[in-house]
């Protein structure tokens, strides 16, 4: 019994997965309580609370570049100057990261270092708490989503946000962005105007078995490891265990997921 | 009734067919925000509310406000209100209709609006303002409509109307404590993030609303026969002083706890708004505006002449309006966003169709107003005939 119906499940990821090639909209299925979430492969990664482990010391520029790079690439995030910027992951200086713990005699390094920031994926997310429609919501392994098809672009969770994690398309990036850009992601819907958009922790990639985008540009320095919290071996697990990390303002009780090293 | 909207003197179809026109010019720059999306405004990824939702917030203010004049003549049997009621209901029927139409302009995507009634979140502030305010629009429209058609037949309003003025009592003050609850619920946002917000918002909504309603019955009686009476005026003038008075000391309150705390979030706020920081203020000129108004209406409602003087009274309304309108119609909002999250500074400057479409949406308020207060006045001038 038990046999049959895990292979009953193999035939049924196999499947789904050659129907999900098919077209990038197919990725969305609708499971359990009509929640949308990314079909997983025999080989999806799976776990129960997801989290960022940033190296500050082996994060150099040069990675940094590498990283951001990727993830936009991965989800055909268009490159705006200015106030209507869309950030999935970007730099900032660390007064501005950790407001509050700067002070006159800060290390000039840390002072001069561009910190990676992105989407907390916090346990304890206000932008899911403000969404009114659940366009936002978090998944039970703690990434926090975006349904970009549901968002009424209230903004309401960019008011939340605590973060400034998240962008909204102020306008159409089809009709203008990628219409003299070739969208480097095929498999990867692009948005359209008038809905919020943030970093989505690569659910599309987990679900297929690969490890997030910005992790595996800097995979060969380790400089951002990606692990389960609740896993007690696993590699971030780890890594906290042996070092000191922060976090991005922990007194407003978000309990964020991404932590640094520094 | 409607009938009474459509006969009328020269003057109330010029009046209605200029604000017609308004609506039209901020009907045609919303057509143009639409194809373009909200780019055409001046928000941004930092400052992303702006002039739209900070109008929706003054307004449901103004909204509130008419319990003001209901709750007294209902629960304190004040017969100087039983004139202006409808007049009170009816401005809050306006007033919804425009803080309905501000959320529906400041939306990304607003044909998937119904997506908060398809999929109800209890857990979003946003989803009971949406509950309240319609739920308030709907009572008012009923009560308002109800006791007139009874005025005008000469009866008793029947009695299950009394259960639903009851009910919008307290419906008023949690139409705007649930507005409050939209910003003072938000971690991270220092300006936003106190516990007197709501107690703030009803006090500066309880005198600015009145104060329009002190404004309107002026007009009503120069334009028409219907007196809403010197006494109910005056009456009215004193919820204004005493509500002005706890605004400014609300305000007082929350620049005390930041600034003798010195935490540097709360104080940022009232920093960039009073005199600016770090090279920014935009809003400087605003705050100062509000500031003065604010004292110098005060000053001029404490004062029994000038307060009795329907010139000078209506002279303070105008200010008390305005200065209130700035407080919670563009500094409240906007600073909520300066600095942003990571303590930079980006400022915000509406641009010429976000005002256009600002602008047609009060024309649209004020023209449903202009239409409900026209039947409301015929039906007083047809009784007093």
């Amino acid at each position: 019994m038990e046999r049959s119906r895990r292979s009953f499940l193999k035939i049924l990821g196999i499947s789904t997965l050659g129907l999900g090639t098919l077209s990038s909209v197919d990725l969305l299925a609708k499971v359990g309580k009509g929640e949308p979430v990314y079909n997983q492969t025999p080989d999806a990664l799976v776990g129960k609370r997801w989290a960022l482990v940033v190296d500050v010391n082996k994060l150099d520029e040069e990675a940094t570049e590498k990283a951001i790079e990727a993830c936009h690439q991965v989800h055909n995030v268009p490159e705006y100057e200015g106030e209507e910027e869309i950030k999935w992951i970007w730099t900032d200086k660390y007064e501005h990261v950790f407001p509050g713990q700067e002070h006159a005699y800060l290390a000039g390094e840390i002072e001069e270092k561009p910190f990676l920031v992105l989407c907390n994926h916090c346990a304890n997310p206000p932008c899911c708490r403000v969404c009114p429609t659940k366009a936002t919501w978090q998944r039970a392994d703690g990434i926090v989503m975006m349904d970009q098809h549901r968002c009424i672009g209230c903004r309401y969770c960019m008011a939340g946000c605590p973060y400034g994690a998240r962008s909204f398309n102020w306008k159409d990036p089809k009709t203008t962005y990628w219409k003299e850009h070739e969208p480097p992601n095929r498999t990867y819907p692009i948005r359209g105007k008038g809905v919020v958009e943030k970093c989505n922790l690569c659910a599309e990639r987990l679900a297929k078995g690969q490890i997030p985008a910005c992790v595996e540009a800097v995979k060969d320095s380790k400089a951002i490891v990606f692990g389960d919290l609740e896993d007690p071996n696993s590699e971030a697990r780890e890594l906290l265990h042996e070092h000191f990390a922060i976090r991005r303002k922990p007194e407003l009780g978000t309990n964020p997921n991404v932590y640094y090293i520094v | 009734m409607l009938e009474t909207a459509l006969k009328g003197s020269k003057r109330y179809w010029i009046l209605v067919l200029a604000l017609f026109g308004l609506h039209g010019i901020g009907a045609t720059a919303f057509l143009y925000q639409l194809s373009k999306g909200l780019t055409v405004t001046g928000m941004s990824r930092d400052v992303s509310w702006g002039i739209y939702i900070a109008q929706f917030t003054f307004l449901v203010g103004v909204a509130a406000s008419a319990v003001m004049v209901v709750l007294p003549y209902y629960l304190h049997n004040v017969k100087e209100f039983g004139k202006i009621t409808i007049l009170g209901e009816f401005l809050a029927v306006a007033a919804v209709n425009m803080c309905l139409m501000f959320i529906l302009v400041d939306l990304g995507k607003p044909m998937r609006m119904l997506n908060v009634i398809l999929h109800p979140t209890p857990n979003s502030i946003l989803f009971w303002d949406m509950v309240v305010l319609n739920g308030y629009l709907f009572l008012n429209i009923i009560i308002g409509w109800v006791v007139l058609s009874a005025e005008r037949k000469q009866v008793e309003p029947p009695k299950w109307v009394k259960p639903l003025i009851y009910l919008s009592i307290p419906w008023a003050v949690s139409i705007h404590t649930v507005t409050a609850f939209l910003y003072a619920g938000l971690p991270g946002r220092h300006f936003w993030l106190t516990a007197i917000m709501a107690a703030r918002f009803l006090g500066s909504a309880f005198a600015a609303g009145p104060a329009l309603l002190i404004l309107l019955c002026l007009i009503v009686r120069k334009v028409s026969k219907f007196d809403p009476g010197k006494e109910a005026i005056q009456k009215v003038a004193n919820i204004v002083l005493y509500a002005m008075i706890i605004s400014i000391f609300f305000v007082l309150l929350e620049i005390f706890t930041a600034f003798y705390s010195q935490i540097p979030g709360h104080m940022h706020g009232f920093v960039y708004t009073f005199v600016g920081l770090h090279g920014h203020g935009n809003l400087v000129p605003w705050t100062w505006a509000f500031a003065i108004m604010a004292v110098v209406a005060t000053l001029m409602l404490l004062c029994p002449p000038l307060r009795k003087n329907e010139t000078t009274l209506a002279i303070s309304c105008l200010l008390v309006f305005f200065s209130l309108w700035i407080e919670k119609g563009i500094t409240l909002v906007i600073t909520g966003f300066i600095p942003n999250p990571l303590e930079t500074i980006t400022e915000y400057v509406p641009t010429l169709p976000e005002l256009a479409i600002t602008v047609g949406v009060w024309a649209t308020g004020f023209l449903i107003l202009t239409i409900l207060y026209k039947i409301a006045v015929s039906v007083k001038e047809e009784i007093a005939s």
